[in-house]
């Protein structure tokens, strides 16, 4: 993201509108949903300058103008793999040894001699 | 009148318009409709259509045999169980996942009929899909998404699915949460005059068609015969429809068809603050469930997709169980999946370990993954929202509150989900959609006999309890 609080017009940014206010919402909503407005982001060019919380307008990539409150000055995404899970890290280690000790002849595991191996021996 | 009421209410002829066809003449009744019409009335053969695909670079994707799962799960199951397990690597399309066979119908019809641009509503690989058939075709595209909650915090699946549709060229509306998604691209569809590229079109779910009947193909060619099984990850029902479809088209009548899906039982799709306490946005039982019963919620008058049609059996998996599935398919197989792609697969290793050797199953699609998409990234964002995740027996899984890793392959156990009750539901609301008094005539029964893959006789059984309350 940037940091910088004021674009320039021909800057890519992102603008922030309210589609419909809490009273203009469909019926039947749960009530946390009823209780916010239905509010939308959208990407575009600039096409003022402006600050952010300004009213500006923005030409999109399908070519729509589209008006709203300058949310974002070069919009980019922060998500990411996050950090290995503790109950996930072992999965691995785990069934690579099980299905060892399986094809070895099933020691603690079962006894069945794992038929498939045979028929795909010559593949 | 009111901005909201005011559009749905010109909704008929907003759509008319934006479907590029008038589904009034399938109509029969208020209750039955010529499905098979509606689905042929595009014109295109299963190789025309397979011919569409190829040019837009979309299908023939590779099929796997899982040798290393099919021993893991043979290691528990009983003597001579264990089926082999196979997987359509669908990840393997341009955009990442399945979705493309449908957004490249659509694309198509679009770049036919002139239109000068698509929209589709969607917060999953669909978007990503269309966006990029689009952007190949030169078409704009708008995808309308729910991304965010009121607080503007967003699921990192859904995110990096926003930061794919716009790495392809898409304008992306994201969106708080609310069925008023619909009313919004009501409301784009009439500003920009694009086609509507709904996932529910008979273009849409005829694309699938063609990943049905290459699976029955690649199956014949690696083992002989078609698969005993196919699991179809299920949400909306357009997979579960389209892939049967295909099936059936290339001789694979016997193959048993088993939708799957992610148990999020309990949760509100519409709540802001269930929102992101679910680690899925697709393939659950959330879209699954209703979809099934009532097809005809959707973004069309009729929905092609109408998977009670095809399913002889519906599995749900819980959230962890797929976690757990998705992580030893990356360190067994060497293929790193998207955790909503392998809900299916969860379901396979259960029920390959209660079919005999020589049954085959097929997990018929997989999905791209990267940052956001991924099983680590939900975890986290899971526990960051409260979610507790431990591992375990995840039997003890409650969808929003706990996420229970199993510990032990033989821990993986889907439950059939009553198809019964499903049928019972699907027909309540045909009934109820009916206008008050409508008695159904015999045409009547036999459609939704049809639509419920039951018999007439049923049919007037279920009308029956339903009149005795």
């Amino acid at each position: 993201m940037n940091d910088a609080i004021r674009c320039e017009a021909g800057e890519w940014v992102e603008v922030e509108y309210v589609l419909l206010e809490v009273a203009e919402r469909a019926g039947g909503l749960p009530e946390d949903t009823a209780a916010t407005p239905l509010r939308a982001w959208v990407k575009g060019f600039a096409r003022t300058t402006a600050l952010i919380g300004d009213e500006i307008e923005v030409e999109t990539m399908s070519g729509r103008v589209v008006a709203g409150h300058l949310s974002a000055i070069s919009p980019g995404y922060t998500h990411t793999f996050g950090t290995p899970p503790p109950q996930i890290v072992g999965i691995g280690r785990d069934l690579r040894a099980r299905l060892a000790t399986y094809r070895l002849g099933g020691l603690g595991v079962d006894a069945n001699v794992p038929q498939g191996l045979d028929e795909r021996a010559g593949e | 009148m009111a901005r909201y009421q005011d559009v749905m209410a010109r909704k008929g002829e907003i759509m008319k318009r934006a479907l590029g066809m008038d589904y009034a003449q399938f109509e029969r009744s208020p209750i039955a409709f010529d499905y098979e019409g509606m689905m042929a009335a595009h014109g295109y053969s299963l190789d025309d259509i397979r011919r569409i695909q190829r040019a837009a670079g979309v299908g023939g994707t590779p099929l796997l045999e899982l040798r290393n799962i099919t021993d893991l799960v043979r290691s528990y199951a009983g003597s001579g169980h264990g089926a082999r397990i196979f997987v359509k690597d669908e990840a393997a399309n341009m955009a990442g996942s399945f979705k493309d066979r449908r957004a490249s119908m659509s694309i198509h019809v679009a770049s036919e009929w002139g239109y000068a641009g698509v929209i589709a509503a969607t917060s999953g690989n669909y978007g990503a899909a269309v966006a990029s058939q689009a952007a190949r075709a030169g078409l704009a595209c708008i995808i309308c998404q729910e991304t965010f909650d009121s607080r503007h915090v967003g699921q990192p699946e859904i995110v990096e699915k926003s930061r794919l549709c716009e790495a392809f060229g898409a304008e992306v509306v994201q969106m708080t949460v609310g069925p008023e998604l619909f009313f919004h691209m009501l409301e784009l569809l009439e500003q920009t005059g694009y086609l509507s590229a709904s996932l529910y079109s008979p273009f849409g779910v005829s694309g699938i068609e063609t990943l049905g009947a290459e699976l029955a193909e690649d199956m014949i060619a690696a083992t002989g015969a078609p698969p005993t099984h196919v699991v179809v990850t299920h949400a909306g029902g357009g997979n579960t429809t389209g892939t049967a479809r295909g099936l059936k088209r290339a001789g694979a009548v016997d193959t048993q068809i088993v939708s799957a899906s992610v148990d999020l039982s309990g949760l509100h799709m519409a709540s802001d603050t269930d929102f992101n306490r679910k680690s899925f946005t697709t393939g659950h039982t959330g879209f699954g469930v209703p979809f099934a019963t009532w097809p005809d919620r959707a973004d069309v008058p009729r929905n092609a997709a109408r998977s009670l049609r095809y399913m002889d059996r519906y599995l749900t998996v819980t959230q962890g169980e797929v976690f757990y599935v998705t992580e030893a398919l990356s360190k067994l197989e060497g293929l790193e999946r998207g955790p909503s792609g392998n809900t299916a697969m969860a379901a396979a290793m259960s029920l390959a370990h209660e079919l005999p050797h020589d049954a085959t199953v097929v997990v018929q699609e997989t999905e791209y993954t990267g940052a956001g998409k991924h099983h680590w990234s939900q975890l986290a964002f899971a526990r960051e929202q409260g979610v507790e995740v431990r591992a375990g027996d995840p039997a003890e899984n409650v969808p929003g509150s706990v996420i229970v890793v199993p510990e032990r392959p033989e821990q993986i156990q889907a439950k059939d989900f009553d198809l019964a009750r499903m049928r019972r539901s699907y027909v309540r609301n045909a009934l109820s959609h009916a206008p008050e008094g409508y008695e159904p005539n015999p045409a009547d029964i036999v459609f939704l006999a049809e639509d419920t893959n039951t018999t007439p006789a049923t049919v007037e059984e279920i009308i029956a309890e339903l009149a005795a309350g």
